[in-house]
This record gives structure tokens, sequence and C-alpha cells, in this order.
């Protein structure tokens, strides 16, 4: 999923005080999980905002919803006759979100209320990790199921660096060598020689570095 | 044992101190509760395992909340008591009462007052 983290409240405050009609929307997706941007979270925001407002004196109005997904045309439609009333909206969804919304409605105030992080996992409540950086092709069948573009510091592909001590990474003890984690499992599978192999140079064209990026499926297009 | 306490309280009765929610307290707040308390079994004692452990943190929420939005984290406590101390029942609602009566009225209260 999408990781994304809580924008402090005030931080949220400080963009949209000037406006007396808003709008909280958030995502029933990757942000409900990670609970950063779901319909429990953008009641919370609502109530703190309306007494943050009614506390200044400021008569505000702050409405709520949550829709399946907001990286779609179809959940986002859902708002086209009830949007023109508010005066900004604050969505909760990840950057794409925000986008996607701040792009349909074009004429609308649109502010984002979460910092999206990462792709990544829930390890266990209310801590994730990143998994997955979208370079657009894949080697996991190559390194035993973890990836070292996202879980290498140095984003290593023919194994550890000389910064790799009793299987932590350099830049923080709490952090696994992506490598050691390979090699353990490599061996556990009994794959070990596969190791030896020198992965070739990466084309690095469909990771970000190549420019914004794009998928077109004309098998599925219509 | 025909006990008092201040007749201030609304007394919100749930299964287990688990299922209140953050948004409950906060709503409390928005519709003009000058403080609200939670009441819960003593740590490691709970019979759903960690009902009042996930109350506490969300005590510790709402009172950041509250702090940020100006009306005041101290207006929300957490206690713990067994279900036979109806005495110490008594005193957190007085002790209570006391810090909201010092601490004055919600000041959302007072601003919408003004603003209307």
């Amino acid at each position: 999923m999408i990781v994304a983290n809580k924008k402090p409240i005030e931080e949220i405050i400080e963009m949209v005080k000037g406006y007396r009609k808003i709008l909280i929307a958030g995502c029933n997706e990757c942000v409900t999980v990670c609970e950063a941007g779901g319909k429990k979270e953008v009641g919370v925001l609502a109530s703190s905002m309306r007494m943050f407002f009614m506390n200044e004196g400021l008569k505000t109005e702050i409405d709520e919803i949550t829709l399946e997904r907001q990286c779609d045309h179809e959940y986002l439609e859902e708002l086209r006759n009830s949007i023109d009333q508010y005066e900004a909206v604050v969505s909760l969804a990840c950057g794409v979100g925000v986008q996607f919304m701040a792009e349909k409605y074009f004429a609308t105030h649109v502010y984002p209320g979460v910092n999206t992080c990462f792709m990544g996992v829930t390890e266990e409540r209310g801590v994730w990790s990143e998994r997955c950086q979208g370079c657009g092709k894949c080697i996991l069948d190559r390194t035993a199921g973890i990836c070292p573009i996202s879980r290498c510091a140095k984003r290593l592909l023919n194994g550890p660096c000389g910064g790799s001590t009793k299987g932590k990474c350099e830049i923080s003890k709490d952090l696994d060598c992506a490598w050691q984690l390979i090699i353990d499992r490599l061996k556990e599978l009994g794959r070990l020689d596969e190791y030896e192999e020198i992965a070739p140079i990466k084309d690095w064209s469909t990771e970000r570095a190549g420019g914004p990026r794009k998928v077109v499926r004309e098998d599925v297009r219509q | 044992m025909r006990l008092r306490y201040p007749d201030t309280i609304r007394i919100i009765r749930v299964p287990c101190t688990g299922k209140v929610d953050l948004l409950h307290i906060l709503r409390a707040f928005e519709r003009g509760a000058d403080g609200v308390y939670v009441v819960g079994c003593m740590e490691g004692d709970c019979r759903f395992d960690r009902g009042n452990l996930r109350a506490r943190k969300r005590v510790e929420q709402a009172k950041a909340i509250l702090d940020k939005v100006g009306v005041g984290g101290e207006r929300v406590k957490m206690f713990n008591l067994s279900s036979g101390e109806g005495p110490r029942f008594a005193e957190y609602a007085v002790e209570m009462t006391k810090k909201i009566t010092e601490m004055g009225p919600n000041p959302i209260k007072e601003a919408m007052g003004k603003a209307a």
C-alpha cells in the first residue's frame, strides 16, 4: 500500500484558515489502512478544526466525506455536484489523490492533509516500512524476494558494501542490511549459487530518474 | 455505599474503556463539555486484555489535539480503578470537578457566545 503520515493539525489549519466552508475528503484505500486519511481520521480532523474555528470565533462550516478511492475518476465524480459549494478541500488521500482531485476540479482549492511517504507494509500496528520504489523493472526473482533497490541504502545490485556489520546497515543499527537478508534467504532456499551471478547494469530509465512515467496498455484500453 | 459525588457529571456507560473512541472525546468538547474523564479498570486487569491501554492512548491523543486547538489538554484525563472501589470513583469525580471548575468553562462556548 501507499503509506502516508498525518500532517500536524496546526499545519493544516494554517493552510485553510482563510476559508469559511471546507470539505475534508478521506480515502478508503491505503491511507485508511495506515490510519492517516480514512473515515476515522477525517472525523478527528474535522472535529479538531471545528473546535479551533469555534474557539477563534470564526463561523466555519466543515463537511466530511470519505471516497472509496481518490485515484479513480468514478469515485471522484461523486463530488461533481457538491464541490462548488466549498471554498477549499483538504484531501487526506495520498499525493496521487490530492493531485487527481486538483486536476479534476480545476477551480477548487485543494490542500494535502497527509505527507505521502512510500510504498510499504504494515510491520505491526503503528509501524510501516518501505518495500518498493516502483523502479519499473522488478528484480525480485534474482534477490530471493527481497528488494535491494528499496531496502539497501545504496541500492546495490551485487552484494553488500563494506558498511554491512552483523547484518545491519551502517546508516542505522535498526536497519537490516538488505543484502544480508538476501544472502540468508538464498541460503535457506538452497539457491546461494545464484548469488555468484553478476547482475548486469540496471536500466534506470524506467525509474523516476527517467522522468514522470506512464503505463499504457492497449490490450485493456478503451 | 450511598457515596456522594458532584452532580455535574454525566456518566456514559461503555462495555469496556477500549470502546471509547478519540472521536467520542472530541465530539463531547465540540458540543460544549467542560471536561471529560475516562475511568477504566486497573492496568493489567482488563478483561479484554488491552482495552484500558487503548483508552489511555486515545486520551493522550485527545489531550494533544485539545492543546493544539486551544481548548486545553488538561480538560481530559484517564483514571483507573477496580470495580470494587466505589469510594475512589467518588474521589475521582470530586478531583476532576474541582480541576475543571478551576479551569473554567470550555472556551468554545464562550467564543461562540460572542460570535453569535
